[in-house]
């Protein structure tokens, strides 16, 4: 008896239609996809994007040339030159990072003594060459200006945990 | 006049009717092609829609020229022939895949009188060439000369022979009922043939489960899910398609969607009525025919695509047993059934030629 039913409800096709049902319940269901260039989704203030190299609010840069990240670099991505400066401070004179060779794990950021190079919450930097993605010094402070905002308030909002 | 005596009339016999013949398959071919376009992105927006995803949104308005970009990508790419290929079947087999595709088209009537070819047998015409579509799989898949492609090939074969044979004995019944081989026949049978008031075959209770079993083998025959074997991402890669590129995979791939529009079109035709509104109602007769044929075609369309976001794939055994075990018999006895039917209430009483 339980062959014969079974068999008339695989020749009524009862369970395709249950499918089909169940299908088009979810065909009229509001998208759960983010219209990504419209719409993106939230980031954490520790998230790790694009690096930056932040200023003082006196338009003094900060890194001490103390290579720090560059020693810490899993990847070694971060080459560092330094000499002092005329006024007999220790700035660097190049600071390159390898963004090809980057892993995004924040040790540079961790491991930096006075919250010189960050990583912002920028995510969308890609380029159409890889020449591009060679960052030097000055596309490093360019970005620290551009994101200075957004860095410090992300320092805030993560400070109480540290 | 007709269309075909103007030109005749201007170019005289033989180049006029050439022409006139010309311009109305150029009349088909185009919109079919266009139709083919609308239908991948129509089948990628509402399978995205079932998995309460958006699909293409970004080329054109609401990613309407996606396709387009599609194909444009596709014909400006380069045509690899795997070095132990068999290169004339290689080339070959997409253009029959395609031509054949695009040549059922033929019979096909888009309202009253709007057809190419009025063919009195205009269904075994239909039946010939998609056989016939087969040859263009085994072909790719033989010439290809790789195990994917082979195995992918041999699965459509068996499976588009297997299910053809269950197809054969649902058209029976329906031209039994239309006495007719004759497609513009068969819709114009449908007139009223239920009750006086609804057209379409599909209101019959004997026909009822023709129809649907002649939906699930127009699934099989045009390799849709959950009858894709011969394509299988999961375990073939892409089946007879795989070693193909650029323009030849293009044209297997329109080939592919221009059957499963063609048997979106035959559906309505056979068992809705064709461009007959669903209801014999006069003031239904307003909205032109063609208008209700694209509606029943863009419906079946939709079945198509949500069918193929419902359910899995068949494994072959399954896909085997399925035809010949289950449609094959039912198919079989279901026309003894209709034919007795129609013999005990004198239907073939008024046929041509009885006697």
């Amino acid at each position: 008896m339980t062959a014969l039913l079974r068999s008339a409800k695989s020749l009524l096709l009862l369970e395709f239609v249950g499918g089909l049902w169940l299908t088009l319940k979810y065909f009229f269901r509001p998208k759960v996809t983010l219209n990504y260039p419209y719409e993106k989704g939230p980031v954490s203030p520790r998230f790790r994007g694009e690096h930056a190299l932040r200023r003082y609010p006196n338009g003094e840069e900060r890194c001490i040339a103390c290579k720090l990240c560059e020693a810490v670099c899993p990847a070694l991505a971060i080459t560092i030159e330094a000499e002092p400066r005329d006024d007999g401070s220790r700035r660097t004179t190049r600071y390159d990072i390898d963004m090809t060779k980057c892993i995004y794990c924040g040790l540079c950021q961790e491991a930096c003594p006075v919250d010189a190079i960050v990583e912002t919450p920028n995510f969308e930097f890609s380029t159409e060459t890889r020449e591009e993605l060679i960052y030097t010094k000055d596309k490093l402070l360019a970005n620290g200006e551009k994101w200075e905002r957004a860095i410090a308030a992300n320092i805030a909002a993560d400070s109480e945990y540290r | 006049m007709t269309y075909t005596g103007w030109f005749v009339e201007q170019f005289g016999q033989g180049l006029g009717w050439f022409l006139a013949n010309l311009t109305l398959i150029l009349a088909i071919a185009f919109p079919v092609m266009v139709g083919v376009a609308l239908a991948v992105y129509a089948d990628r927006k509402i399978w995205a829609a079932m998995q309460m995803r958006r699909g293409p949104n970004v080329v054109g308005p609401f990613g309407l020229l996606q396709t387009f970009a599609d194909a444009a990508k596709l014909f400006l790419k380069e045509t690899i022939i795997p070095s132990g290929a068999s290169t004339g079947v290689f080339l070959l087999a997409p253009m029959i895949s395609f031509t054949l595709a695009l040549v059922v088209w033929a019979v096909m009537p888009f309202d009253a009188g709007m057809v190419l070819a009025d063919l009195n047998v205009g269904l075994l015409y239909v039946f010939a060439v998609s056989s016939m579509g087969v040859y263009g799989i085994i072909m790719s898949g033989w010439a290809s000369n790789s195990k994917y492609a082979f195995l992918g090939g041999l699965r459509s074969a068996a499976q588009m022979v297997s299910y053809e044979v269950s197809m054969g004995f649902i058209l029976v019944a329906v031209m039994m009922y239309a006495q007719s081989l004759n497609l513009s026949d068969i819709v114009m049978s449908q007139k009223g043939n239920v009750l006086g008031i609804l057209n379409g075959n599909i209101f019959n209770p004997l026909l009822f489960p023709m129809a649907i079993m002649f939906f699930i083998t127009a699934l099989a025959e045009t390799n849709r899910p959950p009858f894709d074997l011969p394509e299988a991402e999961a375990e073939l890669v892409a089946g007879y398609q795989v070693e193909y590129s650029s323009m030849s995979f293009a044209l297997f791939f329109l080939g592919e969607y221009a059957n499963i529009l063609f048997m979106c079109a035959l559906i309505p035709t056979l068992f809705m009525g064709g461009w007959l509104p669903p209801l014999d109602l006069p003031f239904l007769y307003i909205v032109p025919g063609f208008v209700w044929f694209l509606i029943k075609m863009a419906f079946m369309f939709f079945v198509f695509a949500w069918v193929k976001a419902a359910v899995p794939r068949y494994r072959y055994d399954q896909l085997m047993r399925l035809g010949w075990k289950v449609f094959l018999p039912l198919s079989l006895f279901w026309v003894v059934v209709v034919s007795g039917w129609l013999m005990f209430t004198g239907h073939f009483a008024t046929a041509p030629g009885a006697l």
